[in-house]
Formats: C-alpha cells, structure tokens, sequence
C-alpha cells in the first residue's frame, strides 16, 4: 500500500496577533468498512486516519477526531492566532497505529 | 459450498486482519445510531440556541465522495469565553458521525473546513460546545446527486 503522505500548507512568517490559515492534507485511502469488496462480497475492514493533532511548540492548539465519513486524502483547514515564533507538529493517526508526522517553522515578529 | 484454494487464502487474510484492529477505535459513535442519539450523546440533552454557528456546504453535491464542509462560530475565543469542540454529523448516512474539531484558546477564531462523504440527500449538522457548557447548532440540507459511501 502506498505510504500516506501528508502535505501541510503553514505562512513562513506572520505579525503577532495574526489568525493564519492553515491546510494540511494527508494521501490516505479512508476505508470506510462500509464497501464490499466485488469478488468476494465480503466487506472491507475500515482503516482510515482517526485522529489529526496540531501541536505549537509543545502545545495542542487543534485536534480533529475523524470517523470514516470523511472522505479520501482528508483536508483539514483551521486557524491559530500567531503570537511568537516557533514550530508546529502535526500528527495523523492512523486505524493500525500508524503515525504519520510533519512540522513546519513560522517566523513571527 | 465449495471453495477453492484461492478462496480459502482471501478468507484467511481477512480474518487476520479483522482480528488485529484495535477493538474500540476514536469516540464512539456505534453503528446504527441516529444523528439524534449522536448530538444527544455529545450535548447530553442540553437545549441548544441557534445563531452563532456558521455552516457552509453547497446546496447541491454532485458527488457525495468529496463534500466541502466549513463551520465557523462566533466567539472572541478568550480563556473565558471559547469554542472548545464542533461536531459534524450528517443524518443519512449509515453512521452518522463524521468529524470533532477541538479548538483551543490558540486559535483565534473557531472555524475550520474539511471534505466529507455523504450517502445520499440529506442533513448536515453542526453543534458547538462552549466554554460556559452551553450549545449552539446549525443545519443545512444538501442534495446529493451520486451517493459516496460505495453503493
């Protein structure tokens, strides 16, 4: 199975006291369990990413819990207000526990 | 019935696979909940106002594999006064939960947007959980034209 691949979108630098956007997709199947596989007509096992986190220097500033009806390669969009430089991790969790991580710098002054 | 050795493989890998899954995975939203038990179950039967949630779908999804979903709740998102979680559940389809943002004082404003399936024409709703345990909601239909969940 292709590995998941998570791409996040995050401003290089921003004023303090900014709302930045942030976009964050991860390349992943989403396997809802509802799908039947054709030859076998037997369901698929659900294996989809339950659980996104974004961390600012150590501390959760966002957090999606995920069920199977989002939909393939999840896009996430949300906001942080910028108020000192530092770094953000992101993290998926994947059914199997797997996890799948990123971070990005952001410059603020 | 008869099987045949290729049969008896693919039954075997599936049972292995299906017996390595962790047993309870993410909130529990059972199967064969209603949208109704699911809000219940997140707001334990609070009355909930309508106003300050902001839910964007389109009116019409072509495909009900990739339905662009935004929500947005007014608050200054203050130590004492924030967003703390929105939850997304769309009532038609077999399970009605679909994602939980948990927002923090960090985030300067409580919106976030993702991409979700839908089964059929149907009801979206969002329900927000303030800081002082109070609730709000929106609704929106959406028409969908091709189902996504791989009927």
């Amino acid at each position: 199975m292709a590995k998941a691949k998570p791409r996040v979108k995050v401003p290089k630098k921003a004023s303090a006291g900014d709302i930045i956007t942030i976009k964050t997709l991860i390349s992943h199947k989403m396997e809802s369990g509802q799908r039947k596989d054709k030859k076998t007509g037997e369901l698929i096992p659900r294996k989809i990413i339950n659980n996104f986190k974004a961390e600012f220097n150590g501390q959760t500033v966002f957090e999606t819990a995920i069920q199977p009806a989002v939909s393939s390669n999840p896009y996430i969009q949300f906001k942080v207000k910028m108020m000192e430089s530092g770094e953000f991790k992101f993290t998926w969790t994947d059914d199997d526990g797997s996890v799948y991580t990123t971070s990005k710098k952001i410059a603020v002054n | 019935m008869k099987l045949n050795r290729r049969e008896v493989l693919g039954f075997g890998a599936a049972a292995v696979v299906v017996a390595t899954l962790p047993a309870s995975i993410g909130p529990a939203i059972a199967a064969g909940e209603t949208a109704d038990d699911a809000i219940k179950a997140f707001t334990g039967g609070a009355a909930m106002g309508e106003g300050a949630v902001k839910l964007t779908t389109p009116e019409i999804a072509e495909n009900g594999n990739t339905v662009p979903v935004s929500v947005k709740v007014d608050s200054p998102m203050t130590a004492d006064d924030h967003v703390q979680e929105v939850m997304i559940v769309a009532s038609g389809n077999p399970n009605p939960g679909v994602a939980t943002f948990k927002f923090s004082t960090m985030s300067g404003e409580a919106s976030a947007s993702t991409r979700i399936r839908l089964a059929k024409t149907q009801d979206i709703v969002a329900v927000a959980k303030m800081s002082d345990g109070s609730f709000q909601m929106a609704k929106n239909t959406v028409k969908v034209t091709i189902g996504g969940c791989g009927g």
